[in-house]
């Protein structure tokens, strides 16, 4: 077994992990980034809508086009790589000294690395922890299995489709659905509102007349050897399904858009301490974990719903990774926890130091009109006319805002309050 | 024409497969087992418990070959799955009471193991029982512990058993469903199926769910009905802080037949069943339900000390088991028609009965049809499983990768499965005669989408590797029981046309 050195292993060759690859070599670190499949770019790659890149590029570009240009960069600076390399395990030896094993088809390759960039982004949940009942046909798949189906392998998974979740996915995959002939019948959401972003609504189930049923809910798939039906119902403010409303959908195909997780399988096992609200793991501002020297970016550290904020994430870490090299750990003593106050679900990064600029990323629990989102103890008010849970927070915290904190203050509060 | 006896085995499950394991043994037969389903052991001997009981729970005096063959079949799947190398363990059984009422109940169980002569179940209480299993629910006050309780992983079981089988002789039908067995001059013929008439001399009907249809084509015991008992699961993550150390099982009363949690040899957490009597009508109703669900979640809190969350539930399913009247299984050589045999209504304790069923089955046939067995000198117990990366230490992982490039492509990334395993499972497939090689078979013979994700990351790259290895396109790939895809993208437009 061949045995490596690097200054840092970005682990995932999506948006984030690219950025960061770029980003630490930039700074001058001998960088190595790992991708498990056959070609860098991860999902964007099979994304044939735009809407990427308006933040970044200040251009509105496809997600191929979008990857494509990061691609260009990496290729230009001669970012190392290795594909089809499967990170099998990480060994902490020490809190400068990591073991990542890979495997390969050349063998499995050692790779001895002073700090860790987790990029491996999220998986989509399926029918089964959704509670879904009912029959196990042929016929169910999640969003971003029929896009890889339809965009990457040109293949048409069925005819007649019922989707499950109106995440941003879903609502994409509505549309190419439709433009490819097949019939969408339905989008089905449990909650009173969307889960995806207004604009995808909009373009992508209005613009084709496709049903979006807030407040309704699959309680039961139906078919023998495929899909045959849905049974639809509405549900109560508990979102128990009310009875008498059930009703049918015939259909041979269900897609499920039912939210992403972050899939941290290889740093679960090396004691990575978890936020319950993001799925993803406690990180100060760096985005480094519990663990030193491992830090976490893109959709494995939160669910983003910009391609634009994955890639911010994946410099950040690897101007993380910088500063843990030149400082043999990340300087900062005085952290101050970013705790989650009124109508905050979650909140990225977990803790600040007040020493520098950071950006911070939230979504609320419920959707609100004209409300402030704020954090009182900096003085920190911002005007928005509504807040939405698909919709990620972002605002930048100016070092300078940390001045009026006491130095004995521990702790800021981010809440959304109304006007 | 030679002087073996054709005999047509009907059923590719538990059953079926272990009587084909050990006639193979016998230089006397040519064997046929035959399966409705795309792949062996698609009915109960997939969707259930996977325990290996002891066989404490049967009353001998009215189930005397339930009695007998649970405790020798518990003995011999020791073997078998050293044998056949199918995953096993036997963390033994801990029937649980939190109450008088119960631990009344349990004690009859003792009464029970001393009858069929189970080793070493006895009470426990308090101090051993939280010895035996540091994660029992606070209520539990003690169990029936049962030292030979074991869990096996019964799908595998199933595929090893039909591989060993077929490297010995034994041929393999699948997609091909039994219409009736064919009698003539009191003697069978063999039977009728939608791919065309099979010649037999001996017909054994291991049909499960649909035995009772086949024993009434055959013209006996007409009055023998089959009806479905549903039993619904739900199986968990690995990574869940809590599991069962040993079987749990919560005490059986007249009211609830009792539910299991279990880790099952996979790592994950298994609860489950419930028993729900469908009506005769119901065989392909495997649905799960809320109520069904909720009922299970509900009752495994009884045994552990603190439940998993719904949250890491990786699937819930049902499965349909055969219930004969009065809970007897019918197993039976007949002279009129010569020929016929019934191992019929196998319900549980079946699968670990399976092994001595078969042997039991053999030596009726022998006396009934006065044969007598000749032992192959050439017949090899053994089958290797597949080679797995999965838990193998890297220094072995790198030597696997240097014979065979294929082990260094990981294609699973919750179970580690690399396209050397999907290889290896479709070549074994192809050579043990199923006809169609399906998404599902090959999930269960590699662990590939087993994990938490289900499959979302893996199902299209191991469709892949099958549409390039078969040479069809990727939209052809039979997953359970249909394809993939209905066609490329353009299919919709050019129907449009048309």
């Amino acid at each position: 077994m061949k045995t490596l050195e690097y200054d840092t292993v970005v682990i995932g060759g999506g948006p984030a992990g690219i950025a960061a690859a770029i980003k630490a070599t930039e700074l001058g670190l001998k960088t190595i980034l790992i991708e498990n499949r056959d070609l860098l770019g991860g999902i964007p790659l099979q994304c044939v809508h735009t809407g990427f890149g308006l933040h970044y590029f200040k251009e509105d570009l496809t997600g191929t086009q979008f990857v494509t240009r990061l691609l260009d960069k990496l290729e230009k600076l001669r970012v190392e790589y290795l594909l089809k390399a499967h990170v099998h395990s990480i060994e902490y030896l020490d809190y400068d000294k990591k073991l990542v094993n890979v495997v390969t088809p050349q063998g499995v390759v050692r790779i001895l690395t002073k700090t860790i960039i987790y990029t491996t982004g999220a998986r989509e949940r399926h029918l089964y922890e959704i509670g879904v009942v009912g029959d196990r046909p042929d016929g169910i798949y999640t969003a971003g299995e029929a896009q890889t189906l339809m965009d990457i392998y040109g293949i048409m998974p069925g005819r007649e489709v019922v989707i499950i979740g109106s995440g941003d996915v879903g609502l994409i995959m509505a549309r190419r659905f439709a433009l490819e002939g097949a019939k969408v019948k339905a989008v089905i959401e449990i909650l009173p509102y969307p889960g995806g972003l207004m604009r995808n609504v909009m373009q992508c189930l209005r613009d084709y007349n496709i049903p979006l049923l807030l407040g309704h809910t699959v309680v039961k798939v139906v078919g023998k050897k495929r899909v045959e039906k849905v049974i639809v119902a509405k549900v109560d403010e508990n979102f128990k399904p009310i009875e008498g409303t059930e009703f049918e959908i015939p259909c041979d195909t269900v897609v499920l858009s039912v939210g992403l997780r972050p899939y941290l399988k290889v740093l679960e096992k090396l004691g990575i301490h978890i936020d319950p609200a993001t799925g993803g793991p406690v990180v100060n501002e760096y985005l480094e974990t519990n663990i030193p020297g491992v830090f976490v970016a893109g959709n494995a550290l939160v669910v983003n719903d910009l391609v634009d904020y994955a890639v911010e994430q994946g410099e950040l870490a690897a101007e993380g990774a910088k500063v843990f090299i030149e400082n043999k750990g990340i300087p900062t003593k005085n952290w101050k926890l970013v705790e989650k106050g009124r109508n905050i679900r979650l909140v990225v990064p977990h803790a600040v130091s007040g020493e520098r600029d950071v950006i911070i990323y939230a979504r609320v629990a419920n959707p609100e009109r004209n409300v402030y989102v704020q954090i009182p103890e900096l003085g920190f008010r911002l005007f928005s006319y509504g807040v939405r849970p698909a919709e990620m927070i972002w605002f930048k915290l100016r070092k300078d805002m940390f001045s009026k904190l006491g130095a004995d203050v521990n702790k800021i509060t981010l809440e959304v309050k109304p006007r | 024409m030679s002087d073996k006896y054709r005999v047509v085995i009907v059923g590719a499950g538990v059953v079926g497969s272990s009587i084909a394991r050990v006639l193979s043994m016998y230089e006397n037969f040519d064997i046929t087992l035959v399966e409705k389903e795309p792949d062996v052991g698609w009915g109960a001997s997939k969707a259930n418990t996977s325990i290996v009981h002891p066989g404490h729970e049967e009353e001998p005096d009215v189930h005397p070959l339930r009695a007998k063959l649970c405790v020798k079949g518990n003995e011999m799947w020791r073997t078998w799955a050293k044998e056949l190398e199918i995953p096993v363990t036997f963390p033994g059984e801990l029937m649980v009471f939190t109450n008088d009422e119960e631990e009344k109940k349990a004690r009859e169980y003792i009464k029970l193991a001393r009858l069929n002569n189970v080793p070493g179940v006895r009470i426990i209480y308090q101090e051993e029982l939280r010895v035996l299993e540091p994660n029992i629910a606070r209520e539990a006050k003690g169990a029936v512990y049962a030292p030979t309780g074991g869990l096996i992983s019964p799908f595998e079981a199933v595929i090893a058993v039909v591989e060993n089988a077929v490297e010995n002789g034994v041929k393999l039908m699948t997609e091909t469903e039994v219409l009736g067995v064919k009698v003539s001059e009191g003697r069978v013929k063999g039977v009728e199926t939608n791919r065309g008439f099979i010649e037999a001399d001996i017909v054994i009907n291991a049909a499960g769910l649909y035995s009772d249809k086949i024993t009434h084509s055959a013209g006996v015991e007409l009055n023998f009905q089959v009806k479905p008992r549903k039993g619904e699961y739900l199986l968990f993550d690995e990574d869940i802080p809590v599991k069962p150390t040993r079987v749990l099982h919560t005490t059986p009363t007249p009211i609830t037949k009792g539910v299991y949690a279990i880790t099952t040899v996979h790592g994950n957490v298994l609860i489950g069943p419930t028993a729900e009597d469908l009506p005769i009508e119901a065989k392909g109703d495997a649905s799960t339900s809320v109520k069904g669900l909720d009922y299970v979640y509900q009752e495994a809190s009884k045994l552990l000390r603190e439940m998993p969350p719904r949250s890491r539930v990786i699937r819930t399913f049902a499965g349909l088991r055969p219930e004969p009247p009065g809970g007897h299984w019918l197993i039976k050589a007949y002279s009129d028609p010569w020929g016929f045999v019934n191992a019929a209504g196998i319900r549980s304790p079946g699968f670990t009965s399976a092994p001595a069923i078969a042997e039991y089955v053999a030596n009726l046939i022998s006396e009934t049809f006065d044969i007598k067995l000749v032992k192959k000198t050439n017949w090899n117990p053994y089958r290797r499983d597949i080679t797995r990366l999965n838990n193998r230490p890297l220094s072995e992982i790198d030597e696997l990768i240097k014979k065979n490039p294929a082990y260094g492509e990981i294609v699973c990334y919750c179970k580690t499965v690399s396209k050397a395993e999907i290889l290896e499972a479709v070549d074994r497939m192809i050579k043990t005669g199923i006809k169609t090689i399906t998404l599902d078979g090959l999930k269960f013979r590699t662990y590939a989408g087993f994990g938490m994700c289900q499959g979302a990351f893996c199902r299209w790259r191991i469709a892949k590797i099958v549409s390039e290895k078969l040479g069809v396109p990727l939209y052809d790939v039979t997953v359970k029981r249909t394809k993939y895809g209905i066609g490329d993208v353009k299919t919709l437009w050019v129907e449009r046309k048309g």
